[in-house]
This record gives structure tokens, C-alpha cells and sequence, in this order.
């Protein structure tokens, strides 16, 4: 197996990693690679932080084993190699009247990834998170293939799902398709005055689909002003979604700078009537918006971003207000800030959702950022919150242990499966997962 | 009518990105080499991308054997057959120096063995008066480089016998493409140092359609290195033998 010395680095492009990377494209390559060393896997990078790194050390690209394996349109079963890219499995199924239950905002995470770390998308109130509807995954360890599920091999699959690789590679996986009425969407947008409001309209809304965009340079009495998305899929004909553009070079400081950001925000949120409107699109648009626009995290400039995301209970919602005013305060915030409500659904133990709220907000990397996202920490952490692992470049040892209940079983059952921490990630490194044990 | 695609070498990077844009565009699929688990697999994807046909079947370039079984499952199926030829083989320059043994099999998995397999197969395309071959070359093929010379030598074998395949074919409504890649993101490109504007399978797969439709007959893919090639091929002998391009 040829391993390439490769420099990469997650979305957010804060920390790089040097590691001798292979790239399998069949399983018996991925065999051969693994019994030469076992190696954390990653796929098309979308996360946010050091999740896919490993510094120093092997890691496994995985985006190259990406084949549709079977589907059963009784059950609505597709079984698919763990590269496999969320938004293609959605433009291939949806014309069909399916769709992949739980997506992610970027249609180019891989199959692996989401179950890695059980992502949600925004149907998580009404449908959970991605690893609940996996049915099986087929796993690598050391060279050897052994397949679980929420049955079989319960306490190896719950590990894995949200288990940010730390039990072997993922090869290939059985998800659960959703019927769907077609490949478009009817998505109603209406503005949103305050906090207050959103959060009354997140708790009030019927929708499959709801996201909330929020202004993160509002204050005062607009302090979380923004817009509510709502959408359910439908029948119908639209125009094909627009090619993707491409950000072509690192974007200078300013562009991202806050009267800049101010001014977009603004504009963004007069972009929708003051009535609301509703209309009609591709469903590609509406579930991942942004990837419309290639390498957009180029906009942030050489020195990359962060994305703080947390949950918090519902009973604390009040501390979104601290959260909101603090950014609003610092100036720092880029025009991505989402808020959605979520439900209960978490397939693994160390997945991120919890029934509250959860608010998403980009910072580029520069000044004051990682002293208020670790103040942001605090709060969640206070309130009996959570961060979000596949987002996380920042987080503290002590922090994940009082927000994720289960780490210390998650720590004791990798610590068997891999002693010598083969698939550990500069992640777990800085989290010291294993010590939780 | 459907078409159908034999893809020799169909576990390379480019085949698959071949395969699955055909099996896209609705064309049966038989996708011919040597590991059969993983050839099973992309069957699988074929079919649900859109192939209503799809099978592995065994292909060995140095085992004749393997190839009429391939050509009764296409002659069996209705419709045109078409033929990709993306098989090959590339040890490098240092291993053939230590072991000249080595230039008989790497002639065989680039020129012979699937120039034997398309003359057993162009009659039967004669026959239903159409369907095209294309074959992969390379830009190695178009000038013996200290670098590469045997594998470029078994390519500008492969890329006379496409040329010639090409003038018979041609009187029976049928076509071939030569398609001569430059670097391309695969498998066996992996980890090779010194490569430069490189081209992802997708891209070359794309490029390889579009060819066969407009009924091309030699491409460069990217296009950029018909370019390149020209200033390559136009350095005289007299000055090329002391270059190490």
C-alpha cells in the first residue's frame, strides 16, 4: 500500500495535519492497508476542526469507496460504501420519491462521516439524528470485517456511531431511505423579530424541515432577530439547481469584517418580505445551501475559522440571550448563525443532540475568537449543554467529561478495541478521551 | 436501443468513473478484470446508477482464455457494443532495468492483450453495423522518455493498432477513440511525486463520453495536453536524447 505524505486540514482550516495518508478504492486494498497499520479514517473533511486529523501520524482517506451496493425499495434500505457523498445519495434517490432520512447542511459529507459523527439535520425534532436510522455498518479493524447494528453487536454499533472513528474504519453501511413526494421543495421564510420570537416559533412550528437563520450582529431589542425556514418536499418541475461556483483564492481580512458582516446581515434579512413568502426550489438548495459555492471557507482567509456549536436545554434558553449578546458585543460573528430546535434522537454514546436548542455560529480566526468560544463553552457547559464534536477545535478534557455522560464507557470500550490507540486523531489527543475510561 | 459497454480493466480509478457515467446515460454495462469481489460491487453501483444491465465478468490480458465468455455475454445482448479499454500496467523504469523479463508482460497488459481481445470482438461489431471503441493510451505514447520508455513503447503499440482498428471499423459504421490521458488522480498514480495539473477520473470519464458522441478521433484529456505533446513531440531527436523531460 502506497501511503502518500500528505498536509490537510478540516473545513474550518485552523489546524493543519502532516500524515502518510493511503487511499483504498476497493476493500481489499483497505485490508492490505490496515493489516500494514491501522489508521483513523476520514472522508471528504467536512468537519469542522481536528476531528480527521492526525498529526505525525497515518490516517485513511476513504472518499474513493463510494459505490451504491444495493437498495431495496420494499424496505427503503440502501446499503452504500462509506464514501458515498450524502448529497449525491439525495440527487440519485429523490427523483424516485426517496430520501436520505437525516442530511447533514453539506451534501458533501460521506456516509462514514455522518455516522461518525452522528450528525442531524433539520428534521432532527421530528425524525432524530442520522445514526438512527442506520440499520448496519460494516466495520474494519485491523484488517478484519465484522458488521453491527442496533441489534447485533449493540454495544460495538453505539460506539461507533458518534464514535469519530475511534472504533476502526467504517467500510460501507445500511441507512434507511425516506419516502418523499419528489425532488422539490416548497420552503416558506418569514422574518423573525427577536429571540423571544424564534423561540416561540421553533417550539410552534409543524414543519418536517425547520431551520432558523439568526442575525448574530443584532442588539439590544433586535438581539436574535432572523429568519425562520420552513419547508416540506413536494412534487413538481423547477428549474435544475444553479452550477456550483468556486471561491478562487483565500478572501482578505475585510471581507469578513464586521460593518461588512453588518451589512450583509441587514440586507439578508430585508431579503425576505416583510410578510414572508414562500417558494419553490431543488431540494439540493434548500438542504445544503451553501454548497452552491465551492471551497467557501476560503472567504476566511489563510487563517481559516471556527464553528462554535452547542446545545442547551430547553429550561436554559435564556442563556442563548447571554450567548447572543456576548458575540454581539465582541463583533466577531460571520454571517453564519443557525438556530433550530431539537428533539431527543441520539443513536450513540458520544452523539451530540440533546432535546433543547441548538445555536451554530461561525468566527474567523483572529483576535478575541477562541477566548469567546471558550467563554461560549462555559455557558453551555453551565447549563447542562453540550458542543458539538464534529465542529469542535477548542474544546477542554474536563468540559467533554461533564457534557457527554457516557465517555467514560465510550473510553473503556475503544481502550479495549485499540490498546495502542492506532485510530486515535489529534481530537482525541486533545480531549484525552481515553483518560475518561 | 440500449448500448452496451464492455470496460476491460474495470477496477482502475478511470474505468469506474467511466462505468458509472455510462450506466448514467441508461448503456448496459460488463465490467471485465481481475478481482471479481470488487468488480461484483461496482456492478452493483452500475445498476443502481442507472445501467438496466450490469455484470463482472473475468478479463485477464495475459490469459486468452478469459476473453470469448465476455464477448458471448455482450453478443447476447441487444443493441451496439462498445468497447473501453482501460487495462495496463506500469512498473517503473528501475524494476525493468533489474528485471528486462518484466517489458513481455507489461507489452502484453498495454497493447496485446486487449489489442487480441478487440480483434475477436470487431467482427461481431461489423456485424451489427456500428459501436465504438475507446481506447486509453497515454501521452508516455507519444515519445520514448528515459523515464518510461517501455510503457510508453507498449502504448504507441496500442495507439497504431487503434489507429489501424479505426480505418476497419470505420467502413462499417463503427468508430474509435484514442484517448491519451496526461496525470490523473488514481490508484497508480497515488504518491508519485513531480505530477502537475492533475486530473481527477471524473473529469477524464466526461471528457471520454464526450469524445465517443462527437465521434472524435484521438484526444488529449485534459485538452491542455495536446499542447504540451505538440512541444514535447517537436523538440528534434538531435536535442531530445539529452533531455530528461
Amino acid at each position: 500500500m502506497i501511503w502518500n505524505t500528505l498536509t490537510y486540514t478540516g473545513w474550518g482550516r485552523v489546524h493543519s495535519a502532516t500524515a502518510k495518508v493511503a487511499r483504498p478504492e476497493r476493500t481489499s486494498t483497505l485490508a492490505a492497508a490496515q493489516s500494514e497499520q491501522s489508521a483513523p479514517a476520514f472522508g471528504m473533511r467536512r468537519s469542522y476542526g481536528d476531528s480527521c486529523l492526525n498529526d505525525g501520524g497515518h490516517a485513511l482517506d476513504m472518499t474513493r469507496m463510494d459505490r451504491l451496493l444495493d437498495f431495496d425499495p420494499e424496505t427503503g434500505i440502501l446499503e452504500v460504501e462509506a464514501g458515498a457523498r450524502i448529497g449525491d445519495i439525495a440527487r440519485r434517490f429523490a427523483p424516485d420519491g426517496w430520501l436520505p432520512a437525516v442530511m447533514p447542511g453539506t451534501g458533501f459529507a460521506t456516509i462514514g462521516g455522518c455516522i461518525a459523527h452522528d450528525v442531524h439535520g433539520k428534521n432532527h425534532h421530528g425524525a432524530g439524528s442520522f445514526g438512527q436510522h442506520v440499520t448496519e455498518i460494516t466495520l474494519m479493524n485491523g484488517g478484519k470485517l465484522q458488521k453491527v447494528g442496533p441489534s447485533k453487536g449493540a454495544k460495538l454499533f453505539r460506539a461507533t456511531v458518534g464514535g469519530m472513528g475511534q472504533t476502526g474504519a467504517i467500510v460501507s453501511a445500511k441507512i434507511k431511505l425516506l419516502p418523499c413526494k419528489g425532488d422539490v421543495i416548497t420552503v416558506t421564510e418569514r422574518r423573525i423579530e427577536n429571540l423571544d420570537h424564534f423561540l416561540e416559533a421553533l417550539d410552534n412550528s409543524q414543519s418536517t424541515y425547520t431551520v432558523g437563520w439568526v442575525d448574530a450582529t443584532a442588539k439590544g431589542e433586535t438581539l436574535g432577530r432572523g429568519i425562520l425556514e420552513e419547508a416540506e418536499t413536494g412534487y413538481g418541475l423547477v428549474p435544475d439547481a444553479k452550477r456550483a461556483k468556486s471561491v478562487p483564492f483565500n478572501a482578505p481580512k475585510w471581507a469578513l469584517s464586521n460593518p461588512v458582516v453588518r451589512l450583509f446581515n441587514a440586507s439578508y434579512f430585508r431579503r425576505v418580505p416583510e410578510d414572508g413568502r414562500t417558494s419553490v426550489k431543488p431540494i439540493t438548495e434548500f438542504f445544503f445551501p451553501l454548497d452552491k459555492l465551492l471551497e467557501w471557507n476560503r472567504l476566511y482567509g489563510k487563517r481559516g475559522f471556527h464553528q462554535f456549536q452547542c446545545v442547551v436545554p430547553i429550561t436554559e434558553a435564556t442563556v442563548l440571550r447571554v450567548m447572543l449578546d456576548k458575540i454581539g458585543r465582541e463583533g466577531l460573528a460571520s454571517p453564519l448563525a443557525v438556530i433550530k430546535r431539537m428533539g431527543p434522537g441520539r443513536a450513540g454514546l458520544m452523539s451530540f443532540p440533546m432535546e433543547g436548542y441548538t445555536l451554530a455560529v461561525d468566527f474567523p480566526n483572529r483576535g478575541a475568537a477562541e477566548a469567546l468560544i471558550a467563554e461560549l463553552e462555559e455557558i453551555a457547559k453551565n447549563a447542562g449543554g453540550r458542543i458539538y464534536l464534529a465542529k469542535d477545535a477548542t474544546l477542554s478534557p474536563a468540559h467533554v467529561r461533564s457534557m457527554y455522560p457516557d465517555v467514560a464507557k465510550f473510553a473503556k470500550l475503544i481502550t479495549e478495541i485499540d490498546p495502542n490507540g492506532a485510530y486515535e486523531t489529534d481530537q482525541t489527543r486533545r480531549l484525552n478521551i481515553r483518560s475518561h475510561a | 436501443m440500449t448500448e452496451t459497454w464492455i470496460i476491460l480493466g474495470a477496477t482502475s480509478s478511470m474505468a469506474r468513473a467511466f462505468a458509472r457515467a455510462v450506466a448514467r446515460d441508461c448503456a448496459n454495462v460488463i465490467l471485465a478484470g481481475r478481482d471479481a469481489k470488487d468488480l461484483d460491487a461496482s456492478a452493483a453501483d452500475c445498476r443502481l446508477q442507472g445501467a438496466p444491465f450490469s455484470q463482472a465478468a473475468r478479463f485477464d490480458a495475459r490469459d486468452a482464455n478469459t476473453f470469448a465468455p465476455i464477448i458471448e455475454s455482450a453478443t447476447a445482448l441487444e443493441g451496439m457494443i462498445n468497447v473501453a479499454v482501460f487495462v495496463g500496467s506500469m512498473p517503473t523504469q528501475d524494476q525493468i532495468d533489474a528485471d528486462p523479463s518484466l517489458i513481455a508482460g507489461t507489452v502484453t497488459d498495454n497493447y496485446a492483450g486487449p489489442a487480441a481481445f478487440l480483434q475477436m470482438i470487431a467482427p461481431h461489431m461489423e456485424e451489427r453495423g456500428g459501436g465504438t471503441v475507446a481506447g486509453v493510451g497515454s501521452v508516455a505514447g507519444d515519445r520514448g522518455r528515459i523515464g518510461n520508455y517501455v510503457y510508453g513503447s507498449a502504448k504507441a503499440g496500442f495507439h497504431t493498432y487503434l489507429s489501424g482498428l479505426r480505418n476497419r471499423l470505420t467502413r462499417s459504421g463503427g468508430h474509435v477513440v484514442t484517448v491519451k490521458p496526461g496525470f490523473v488522480d488514481t490508484a497508480m498514480t497515488w504518491g508519485i511525486e513531480g505530477m502537475f495539473l492533475v486530473a481527477t477520473p471524473d473529469k477524464i470519464a466526461a471528457d471520454i463520453l464526450k469524445a465517443v458522441e462527437k465521434r472524435k478521433d484521438v484526444i488529449y484529456t485534459p485538452g491542455f495536453w495536446r499542447l504540451i505533446m505538440g512541444i514535447i513531440k517537436a523538440i528534434p531527436e538531435r536535442l531530445f536524447k539529452k533531455l530528461s523531460v
